[in-house]
């Protein structure tokens, strides 16, 4: 990936109960370019949003960090986690006005059918089996990419003159797909950039869809006869 | 010096692919090599750290759950089985995993003698890789100190 300046890189917030798995994940995402924030559970990651203040407001150590100050372009959580489960975590996010549009992923180590499925539905982008591989990883680009250049277009609405000059300087040199919406934008320069980023935000959109049915029929195409295992909760 | 790093790499060769072949590791284990890099040089040996942590909390954990002079909550025994099974399969440690399977169906089963050989067994299994792995450090040090480079070892 390789996105140039600290502020363009996308921030993953990643929610895990097991501290390997939070280092692991850790990892595995800075080595994808990521900036990224580890929580040990969903009360936590609802804290780091901004979320907190609602649900536990008499607590003195939640933090006071406001929604606007911390951009999170995904959140990628644990399924299986004490109290709240990813999916509990899935649906808050997903039913909030501020958080809805943060693209959610959930991991898992069991393959249970029914449990990817629920997520998918409540608007979970992916559904990975553990341990997370670096080509997971891949599928995640395009659903940051939307949220970022939400964001991008907000700013560069106030800045047409610098996407210009941007444009006469640098040379087109797609290296993977998922560069294409950044490409567009230096390449269609005669456009007026609200135009640019309004064909650019259609295109992701396109590649999320795809992902979303191509991950969909992956996680439905597992053994159906395997027993299902709940989920155990933890008593800590 | 060169024969003796050439020789040390060798030995290093011989023993990581030995670990493999035994099935003491899996693919999951090659994973976490390549994560490592000039950013995080320690990165395998913290990862490994906190797996050995958690072998040594989760098994008390079972101990305790198995050691009741009344009913054995199962469930609860099962739950630190999970967490295990998830930590083995994150490192790449594929006898501890492949244990916690077995383990887990007879906390599914409320078997109780069944359950007691498997901590028995995940105990000895953990220690064996523990002490397998800190070998295959050791190596890799020597390789260092002898002034040669820790090869990447290809399995399959």
């Amino acid at each position: 990936m390789g996105m140039a300046a600290a502020e363009s890189q996308f921030h993953v917030l990643a929610v895990d109960d097991s501290s390997l798995d939070r280092k692991l994940i850790e990892r595995l995402l800075q080595k994808s370019s990521c900036q990224v924030t580890t929580v040990d559970s969903g009360y936590k990651a609802l804290e780091f949003l901004g979320l907190g203040q609602g649900i536990e407001s008499n607590d003195p150590n939640a933090l006071s960090t406001s929604p606007q100050e911390v951009e999170v372009n995904l959140i990628i959580t644990d399924y299986c986690m004490p109290g709240m489960t990813g999916y509990d975590l899935l649906k808050i996010v997903k039913e909030s006005s501020a958080f809805k549009n943060i693209p959610v992923v959930i991991m898992s180590s069991e393959n249970v059918p029914a449990r990817i499925s629920r997520c998918l539905e409540e608007g979970a982008e992916e559904f990975f089996l553990k341990p997370v591989r670096p080509a997971d990883l891949n599928k995640l680009k395009p659903h940051m990419m939307k949220t970022k250049l939400k964001h991008q277009k907000l700013e560069e609405i106030e800045e047409p003159l610098n996407v210009v000059a941007a444009a006469a300087s640098v040379e087109p040199e797609i290296k993977d797909p998922t560069e294409v919406g950044i490409k567009i934008l230096t390449l269609q320069s005669e456009l007026e950039p609200k135009q640019v980023h309004l064909q650019v935000v259609q295109q992701e959109e396109q590649t999320l869809s795809n992902n979303k049915r191509k991950s969909m029929e992956e996680g439905l195409s597992t053994d159906r006869s395997r027993p299902r295992f709940e989920c155990i909760t933890t008593a800590v | 010096m060169d024969a003796l790093v050439a020789q040390l790499q060798m030995q290093y060769r011989n023993y990581t692919v030995s670990l493999y072949q035994q099935g003491f590791l899996d693919d999951q284990f090659t994973e976490l090599k390549k994560l490592q890099d000039d950013a995080s040089p320690d990165f395998v040996a913290e990862v490994l750290s906190l797996f050995f942590e958690d072998c040594v909390k989760l098994i008390g954990n079972m101990a305790r759950a198995l050691d009741q002079t009344g009913t054995v909550d199962f469930s609860q025994v099962g739950a630190s089985v999970h967490q295990l099974k998830g930590s083995s399969s994150s490192v790449g440690a594929k006898r501890v995993k492949g244990l916690c399977i077995t383990f887990k169906e007879y906390c599914e089963a409320n078997n109780y003698e069944g359950c007691v050989r498997c901590l028995q067994q995940v105990d000895i299994e953990f220690k064996a890789l523990q002490t397998k792995l800190q070998d295959m450090f050791n190596l890799e040090k020597q390789i260092i100190q002898a002034g040669g480079k820790v090869p990447q070892v290809d399995i399959n």
